[in-house]
């Protein structure tokens, strides 16, 4: 019998740790001798420093160095581009000059030899500015909409004549749309310790993507990246906001060569609301023509996004609209607003999370105008083929999707008529909407060593910001290999292990999983190819065609007999464990036959109080096509999580910026509000049965972005259903709703 | 945080002393180290008085008494509380995490600092803060601010549940001060902001807040607290309303209300309570007692939704109320 490890639902094999505190978050890797050091923002929002009083700060108790651009090193910077930073544009140099570009971008970072002293000597650092009003409402006169330089994501796209179309289509929608700038808000802060050793550098910062993370280091101080070693083995939430390397890493480094003792940076809550990234607040319009049996004629879809005036961050925000629905007219437009503001960043499904936010409202008001059922006007609507890249699909199970999550939720005995459906006083609503996300395969590697006891140690870059990491890679190593859970052990989080694509677009299991495995099969063709060579085995001067694996076994073809086993091998070689790595990329001409994505369908229910303007959650259920599930639980588990995401995203999130400096006001976690237990009620997650030989090896779609896409605007759309009022705003909160 | 000297004191007597010398009190201080660690509270001397006898929970005749060091979460669940004043453990109940409910105190609760945020912004004007720097809200994002007993230097709310049922029940308090006791109804401790919008409450330097006493009454039992918030809990209330009524013979013969989120401190609502005596108890009493609520309203440029606000939050709480057997 084989072993089967992958499609069971193994609990975490890192539970254990997480839950006792044995699992060491970047924080925790206090080093001998370490100092401390806080990071001093900027108080205006645009202008420049005169004056940094560093003098008196610098005879208060504790305080090693006060670093600012008066004295910082003038670091190289030299170009690098990682796969997580704007392609356009340059990336912000910490300390190197007087400009300042957003409010709180660090303008020093004190060294002190407690944390006390350090944050006593940085509220006390007096920094004059020469400061003037930013910008930073994307509604304000002054933004001036740019096409983004580059990019597939970001480009325009048409087919056919959308306008003309819409002119002459008998029914139509034209709705805007407006969804607040949010922030990660993550549990565990950005934190790194930084510990030079003459010219090399260890790292211990919180990162989803380490092997980036040594490369931007290695490129700033302009030093090999073989000098720098980044470490992080575990990751306590990410969502995007450790996808990039940001200034405090950097900080933290200046920092330790400076004082010449390793250095902890800790960014404080505050902080993580200044410099590490946000969601962008989208402005978006989209008008839809159809004929009146709801067949789309017109598709437009004009969007843009907040970004900072330094670099340009490109989100995917248009571009499922060209394949989600069968319409030959169909045009796309996306446009950046730069203001005085730091550069967004990628937050769970980023683009298509907001993208389709506005696109699935917009098809939902169109149902209504139809007076079609909205999964119905979905089904009308469901292309055979990606008519923007005229390529078939590898597979897509959206209209399973939604027979699925239509009989988990009984959509079936929905009263479609907005304001009809009650629960006492309450107004009850039922709204879906789809999700997508696109399949990436990144070139990753990953090695194996087997040792002589038969067990496997397997060794990947990679990350785990939550998904469960540990748990599949070793579920897929323990199928490849034939080995039972407890022979094998994944580590990850170093940037000298096999390099890995970032821990973000959903492109982890398909990646890092496809070079596991390569890396297994790998492992085993070298064990194989030392058997047949080895006098003292038993299958010595074999052909290497003529054995297979078998169980964990290298046994002659044809042959019933079990060979021996990996340890019986190691052993018989002498002992020293047996190591092979391997890469996996797709396939570039597979790339080119098939469009990839996953797909979902969110049904959701609403309680609205029509007096006090309250939307509460009741229930969901999302159905995904997702592949292959690796582990059953862990997928449940990541697709609840997406969707508290989207919940958040409707109800509750939004960074407030005041208008006069450019401050997130609510730069807190009182007051950025998340959803927290008594918000989230029974969510229900399924997947449909899909085999796709064609995303990778392992036939993963991914499913971190798709679980998180499609939860907004089903809740939207049961907000419409409710109360009859279309909030065209997110997050919908008790003011917008006082009139219904 | 800026270092701090910490005397624990075992004696009222002790504490009021170290008071005398430029001590502040702390309880359980979910309130100040937060503010301390983020320098907006910079006390050089910190009187621990936990280990303060006054930690009871009682029934005096049909008062409910609460010694001041008494927690959160003790009050909440105390059986006394429950079946002398329902309102007082549905407050707590609402208010903070389970977390802060453990630590909390009740004295601390009343005292708690405002949630502005420019309040907890060093490089922001805040004329609580720091007299005389402005207010940042007043002109910028105040769609969470008060709308009654603003002026022109402030309009923080008050961030306290239970602060508004307690005025709702004409709850007193004893404090302790060098060589005196006074008693006071608890509607008395909190100052509107004027010109002096750093003065919080009314307690003389180094009074310590002992007990709290809540009078019993054919009202207590028929008693709601709502709390409408965007977020089902850890929210500060956007408005909440406590409301308690004495019913008989199908006619209001008393009412208490009152309101957070939409004060400078905890609003009674007199004119509310005046339009339904003598009235049935019935939505539409409700709705017109209600509109006297919004009397004298000045919203700001972000929460004109409050005013509207207001009087349904009420009309819920008092339905709520009535619905209670």
């Amino acid at each position: 019998m084989t072993m089967q490890a992958i499609g069971k639902p193994h609990s975490r094999v890192d539970g254990r740790a997480k839950v006792t505190g044995g699992a060491r978050y970047a924080a925790e890797f206090n080093q001998p001798d370490q100092l401390y050091a806080v990071v001093v923002g900027s108080t205006v929002g645009l202008g420049r420093i005169l004056r940094i009083d560093a003098g008196a700060v610098a005879q208060m108790p504790g305080v090693r160095a006060v670093i600012s651009h008066l004295n910082a090193p003038r670091l190289a910077y030299q170009p690098h581009k990682g796969g997580t930073d704007p392609a356009n544009g340059e990336r912000l140099h910490v300390l190197q000059d007087d400009q300042v570009r957003f409010y709180g971008q660090p303008v020093a970072v004190i060294v002190a030899d407690s944390l006390d002293h350090a944050e006593r000597a940085a509220a006390a650092l007096a920094v004059s500015y020469a400061g003037e009003t930013p910008v930073v409402d994307p509604l304000d006169a002054k933004v001036q909409p740019v096409a983004p330089q580059a990019g597939r994501a970001g480009a325009d796209r048409s087919r056919g004549d959308a306008d003309a179309a819409f002119a002459a289509a008998p029914v139509t929608v034209e709705a805007s749309f407006d969804m607040a700038r949010e922030n990660h808000t993550p549990m565990e802060p950005h934190a790194t310790i930084a510990a030079w050793s003459g010219d090399r550098l260890t790292l211990w910062s919180k990162s989803q993507f380490v092997v980036n993370e040594q490369a931007e280091i290695a490129a700033i101080f302009g030093m090999p990246a073989a000098n720098v070693q980044v470490i992080c083995p575990f990751v306590g939430g990410g969502f995007g906001t450790s996808l990039r390397t940001w200034p405090h890493v950097t900080l933290a480094a200046i920092a330790a060569r400076q004082v010449g003792r390793p250095v902890k940076l800790v960014l404080t809550r505050r902080q993580m609301f200044h410099t590490t990234g946000h969601r962008p607040r989208t402005l978006q319009r989209v008008a839809l023509g159809a004929t009146t049996d709801g067949r789309l004629t017109s598709l437009i879809h004009e969007g843009s996004g907040e970004t900072s005036r330094y670099e340009q961050f490109v989100e995917a925000l248009t571009s499922t609209s060209g394949f989600m629905y069968s319409c030959p007219n169909v045009r796309t437009r996306y446009r950046l607003l730069p203001m005085d503001t730091g550069t967004p960043t990628f937050m769970r499904g980023p683009g298509e999370a907001s993208g389709m936010y506005a696109v699935e409202s917009a098809i939902d008001e169109l149902s209504y105008k139809l007076g079609i059922d909205p999964v119905e006007l979905r089904r009308r609507n469901e292309p055979a083929i990606d008519e923007a890249e005229k390529l078939p699909f590898s597979s897509r199970s959206l209209m399973q999707c939604y027979a699925l999550g239509a009989e988990r939720f009984g959509w079936a005995s929905r009263d479609p008529r907005p304001r009809a459906m009650r629960d006492g006083r309450l107004l009850i609503g039922w709204g879906v909407a789809s999700a997508s996300y696109p399949c990436f395969f990144s070139p990753a590697s990953a090695r194996v060593r087997l040792l002589a006891d038969g067990s496997a140690e397997v060794e990947a870059a990679s990350s785990d910001m939550g998904p469960g990491t540990y748990t599949s890679m070793t579920q897929v190593a323990a199928e490849t290999l034939s080995l039972p859970l407890d022979k094998v052990r994944f580590s990850l989080g170093r940037s000298d292990f096999p390099a890995t694509p970032s821990h973000g677009g959903s492109q982890t299991m398909s990646s890092v999983g496809s070079a596991v495995r390569a890396a297994c099969l790998a492992v085993q063709a070298e064990l194989a190819k030392r058997a047949v060579a080895d006098r003292r085995s038993q299958l010595f001067g074999a052909s290497i065609d003529s054995v297979e694996w078998r169980e964990g076994r290298l046994s002659r073809k044809g042959d019933a007999a079990a060979g021996p086993s990996y340890s019986e091998l190691v052993t018989g070689a002498g002992g020293s464990p047996v190591e092979a790595g391997a890469s996996a990329a797709r396939d570039a001409a597979i790339a080119k036959q098939y469009s990839m994505h996953a797909f979902g369908a969110v049904f959701v229910e609403v309680s609205v109080d029509p007096d006090l303007g309250l939307v509460r959650l009741r229930r969901a259920v999302g159905a995904y096509g997702a592949g292959r599930i690796v582990n059953p639980k862990l997928a449940t588990s990541q697709c609840i999580g997406g969707m508290v995401g989207g919940l958040g995203m409707a109800l509750m999130e939004r960074t407030a910026l005041d208008p006069r400096d450019g401050r997130p006001v609510n730069a807190h976690m009182g007051d950025y509000l998340v959803p927290v237990n008594l918000d989230v009620p029974h969510l229900e997650a399924h997947f449909v049965e899909e085999q796709d030989p064609h995303v990778n090896p392992l036939g993963v779609k991914g499913l971190g972005e798709v679980a998180l896409v499609g939860m907004a605007p089903a809740i939207a759309n049961a907000v419409f259903h409710a109360t009859g009022k279309r909030v065209r705003e997110l997050p919908i909160r008790i003011e917008n709703l006082l009139d219904v | 945080m800026i270092p701090f000297t910490l005397q624990k004191v075992l004696t009222e007597a002790e504490a009021i002393a170290a008071a005398g010398q430029g001590g502040r009190y702390i309880a359980g201080g979910t309130t100040l180290i937060d503010l301390m660690r983020e320098e907006v509270e910079r006390p050089e001397k910190l009187v621990d008085i936990n280990a303060l006898p006054i930690k009871h929970i009682r029934a005096e005749g049909g008062d409910l008494v609460i010694g001041a060091l008494a927690r959160m979460s003790e009050v909440a669940a105390h059986p006394e509380t429950q079946r002398l004043q329902p309102l007082i453990a549905e407050t707590l109940v609402e208010g903070a995490s389970p977390q802060l409910r453990n630590v909390a105190s009740i004295g601390g609760n009343l005292l708690q600092r405002c949630r502005c945020p420019f309040f907890r912004m060093l490089d922001a004007g805040c004329n609580k803060r720091a007299p005389g720097t402005g207010c940042s809200a007043i002109e910028g994002l105040n769609g969470g601010h008060a709308i009654l007993g603003t002026s022109d230097q402030c309009a923080a709310t008050h961030p306290s549940d239970l602060a508004v049922a307690l005025i709702a029940l004409d709850a007193t308090m004893r404090v302790t001060g060098p060589g005196y006791e006074r008693s006071f109804p608890v509607d008395e401790l909190f100052r509107l902001p004027g010109t002096t919008p750093h003065l919080e409450h009314t307690l003389r330097p180094g009074e310590l807040i002992a007990e709290i006493r809540v009078p019993g009454g054919p009202h207590a039992r028929r008693a709601r607290y709502l709390k409408v918030r965007d977020r089902s809990s850890y929210e500060f209330a956007v408005v909440s309303a406590a409301a308690a009524l004495h019913v008989e013979g199908g006619i209001v013969r008393d009412a208490r209300i009152a309101c957070g989120g939409v004060g400078t401190r905890p609003w009674r609502m007199r004119a509310v309570e005046r339009a339904l005596i003598g009235k049935a108890p019935d939505r539409a009493a409700f709705e017109a007692a209600a509109r006297q609520a919004t009397e004298g309203v000045k919203p700001l440029s972000g929460n004109h939704y409050k005013v509207e606000l207001l009087p349904r939050t009420i009309v819920r709480a008092l339905e709520m109320a009535g619905e209670v057997a």
